[in-house]
């Protein structure tokens, strides 16, 4: 539902408030279980059923994308009412209803670059959960170089034939469409690059999952041999998509810094500084015995409040209409840094208690941080290596030259 | 908490900049080390008061509208540009937050407007060795039935050389070590039994050693009350801590534009050397370091602002994140400049003298670090 501007603030958190009140079932005001977060689509089988309804109802008003246009099914909300939405939302501990690649980085590069009709037929399913979508960029011989994908997109007339390998593709064996990169010119790079949709289910699409040093397998490789797509399916230009696919990763960057990094984090999880204390000990005055990782635990806690802090200011300052500049590369590189550091911490003060793998014998919140610290070495390399983003930096914000 | 200026602030912030560009360039340090000046600088101090910036933090009506922290912030930050020696940290901080913390109706009435007039300046007299420990005190201040007599030794205090007037932490009670019997003086720098030992630091501000032998000062040049001087010079030491830091904030943005500029500009190899990709990710580093550092202290800044019960966290916070900046940003400044960053003529070794001045005023990373520790129960 579309509200006027000049409905009051304070009556509309109201209306909300009273809203979620009958609305938001009990269990989803308790913290998120792992098992129980919710990413949408057809294979969705909602291990708690008031998850379904609390997507259901969430998706009906839209606010699973407060801000989208309500044509296409989105909350239709201004910036100020999302604020006081999310307020609300959080004041309850509400958990999110759906998370989804559709909603964090597909939705907002769609509602850009696509057609009328490709949005009115994609966006409501993403608001309502119904559609979940995986993100086919890298390629074997395309990561960092990512615009050297080779994927072939032929135009075949009445359709596109698609035939090639993706890989690192998130939860592709659990996801009902693909938006994807696609080679539609093989006699130049960038301007040979578009941008596809198509449902897994097409004959000629395969996804293995691949298994991690963590242990887990959230990424696949993904096949696909004589794919057939209808026409209608590209976004934007042929041969335009690299443009498309730039705005798209910069969605997925700040999503990425703003907290999705492997998976939700830390439920049970203490601080290092906590499992250093329990595992080595205080002095009469409470400081840890081993000084040198106080130090760097020190280091570390500090480098994170400097990062949330410049994540608010950043906030405030767009807010405010200023430029921000490439900031998601900063924070991206910054993330993960963080990321990583923390859960090395987290294992250094954890001792040989933080070194298990499965079974009993070890503290089930410290086997969560060895599977974590192994999933962290990712954070440097997925949505852009570090290296990828400290050229992003030193060319794009701080005007350094190419080599020539 | 608010990381934005409001309209009055941007206009100071604006004006200081220019200033800075403008009057105290980096060549007015020079000028200033090559003619024996110590960082003594009557003609810019007299500038600077007609500016106002001496009164950035003093409202004038008692309870009126001043500029704040975050005002004198900006003020700071421009000076640190162009590593200008100026009284502004020592009076107009440090000087001007004692006595608004602390100092009695009397003091405040006196000394408040010569302050924000640029009239008289201050220096804080704390330290008593080489390292930041402010609860070390051991400079014995004695009753004597009409007030106290000081005796001990203060080392390598800012400002020294050239304030007006001294604040001395003396002890009162106890020993070198507790927080109680701590206790703040007014001392004119000329009052019988204070000699003043001009030190030629590296970074060409200068410093001094102060002597305090049997020095009569009455009971009404106590700030604050007598044994609980800490509980004034904490949170003045707060504010210094990160005023310091905003001035290294200065310093390390304008390090690093110029380390820029010279990567833009220098060629080896038939490349400019900021196409080596090398230099460009440790300078990518360094804009990463910069921004989050800038808003640490922008945060600390506001916080004092605010009345925020989280200050100490923050200035330890934005202190030991700056001494690691300007560390880092100094010492890739020279190495980046190659040998021209070694000669005297160029400017990066300037920066790094005063960088690490700037690192070992009112504590320094590792003591940050521990207070932060500290405050955070581990």
């Amino acid at each position: 539902m579309a509200y006027d501007e000049s409905v009051d603030l304070e009556q509309f958190r109201a209306e909300t408030r009273e809203w979620l009140e009958e609305n938001c079932p009990p269990s989803m005001r308790t913290p998120m279980k792992d098992d129980e977060i919710v990413w949408g689509g057809k294979r969705e089988k909602f291990k708690n059923p008031e998850a379904k309804l609390w997507l259901e109802r969430m998706g009906e008003k839209g606010w699973t994308s407060p801000e989208w246009p309500a044509k296409y099914g989105g909350g239709g909300l201004s910036r100020a009412q999302n604020r006081v939405l999310q307020e609300e939302l959080r004041r309850i501990k509400a958990r999110p209803a759906l998370f989804s690649f559709g909603l964090w980085m597909f939705g907002p590069a769609l509602l850009e670059f696509g057609n009328e009709e490709q949005k009115l037929r994609f966006i409501p399913d993403i608001v309502k959960g119904k559609t979940r979508w995986c993100q086919g960029y890298s390629e074997p011989g395309a990561g960092s170089d990512l615009a050297d994908l080779q994927t072939r997109c032929e135009d075949k007339g009445d359709h596109y034939l698609i035939n090639g390998q993706k890989v690192w593709t998130s939860y592709a064996d659990k996801a009902d469409w693909i938006f994807c990169l696609v080679r539609t010119d093989t006699s130049v790079k960038h301007e040979g690059i578009s941008f596809i949709l198509f449902d897994m289910e097409s004959p000629g699409v395969e996804a293995r999952p691949i298994l991690l040093i963590s242990g887990e397998s959230p990424f696949c490789e993904t096949f696909f041999t004589d794919v057939k797509v209808p026409k209608d399916q590209l976004v934007g230009e042929v041969n335009g998509g690299w443009q498309i696919a730039k705005r798209l990763l910069q969605f997925e960057r700040s999503s990425i810094s703003a907290g999705g990094f492997g998976g939700t984090g830390g439920s049970g999880i203490l601080g290092p500084e906590e499992y250093a204390k329990m595992h080595i000990g205080t002095d009469s005055e409470g400081r840890l015995i081993d000084g040198d990782l106080r130090g760097r635990i020190t280091d570390h806690k500090m480098h994170a409040k400097a990062f949330n802090l410049t994540v608010q200011r950043q906030a405030e300052q767009a807010k405010a209409g200023q430029q921000v500049g490439h900031t998601a590369s900063i924070l991206k590189y910054g993330a993960a840094k963080m990321n990583q550091d923390r859960h090395e911490l987290l294992v250094e003060a954890l001792g040989t208690e933080g070194l298990g793998w499965e079974g009993e014998g070890f503290d089930p919140s410290a086997k969560k941080v060895t599977r974590q610290w192994l999933r962290s070495k990712g954070n440097s390399i997925e949505g852009g290596t570090s290296e990828i983003n400290l050229n992003v930096i030193s060319k794009r914000v701080l005007g350094l030259k190419d080599h020539k | 908490m608010t990381f934005l200026l409001t309209e009055d602030q941007e206009m100071l912030r604006d004006t200081a900049m220019a200033f800075a560009r403008d009057e105290m360039p980096v060549t007015r340090l020079r000028q200033l080390r090559d003619s024996g000046a110590n960082g003594v600088d009557a003609e810019t101090r007299q500038k600077l008061a007609e500016l106002g910036f001496f009164g950035v933090i003093i409202p004038d009506e008692p309870g009126g509208e001043h500029f704040g922290l975050v005002g004198l912030g900006q003020v700071l930050e421009a000076q640190g540009r162009t590593l200008a020696p100026t009284p502004v940290l020592q009076t107009a901080l440090i000087a001007a937050s004692a006595l608004q913390l602390g100092g009695s109706a009397e003091q405040q009435a006196e000394w408040l407007p010569k302050i924000a007039g640029g009239e008289t300046s201050f220096a804080l007299a704390l330290d008593e060795t080489a390292h930041f420990n402010p609860l070390g005190v051991a400079t014995e201040a004695e009753s004597n039935g009409q007030g106290y007599t000081l005796n001990g030794m203060k080392r390598y205090v800012p400002d020294a050389h050239h304030a007006d007037m001294l604040i001395v932490a003396a002890r009162t009670f106890g020993e070198a070590g507790d927080r109680h019997g701590l206790t703040l003086f007014l001392v004119p720098a000329d009052a019988k039994g204070v000699s003043i030992q001009a030190l030629h630091s590296v970074d060409s501000h200068g410093a001094a050693h102060v002597t305090l032998e049997d020095v009569m000062v009455p009971e009404s040049a106590i700030i604050g009350a007598l044994d609980k001087g800490a509980d004034v010079l904490e949170p003045v030491l707060d504010r210094a801590a990160i005023g310091q830091a905003a001035e290294m904030l200065g310093s390390a943005d304008a390090a690093f534009e110029m380390t820029l500029e010279y990567l833009n500009s220098r060629k080896q190899f038939g490349q400019l050397i900021g196409s080596f990709q090398s230099l460009q990710h440790r300078a990518a580093k360094m804009f990463t370091e910069l921004e989050l550092t800038r808003s640490c202290i922008s945060a600390a800044l506001s916080a004092v602002d605010e009345g925020k019960p989280n200050v100490a966290e923050l200035a330890s916070l934005a202190k030991a994140r700056a001494s690691e900046l300007v560390h880092l940003v100094s010492n890739e400044c020279v190495q980046m400049h190659g040998g021209i960053g070694m000669t005297d003529d160029a400017d990066p070794g300037l920066y790094m003298k005063r960088a690490r001045v700037q690192e070992a005023l009112y504590g320094s990373a590792s003591w940050h670090r521990d207070r932060y520790a500290r405050l955070a129960g581990y």
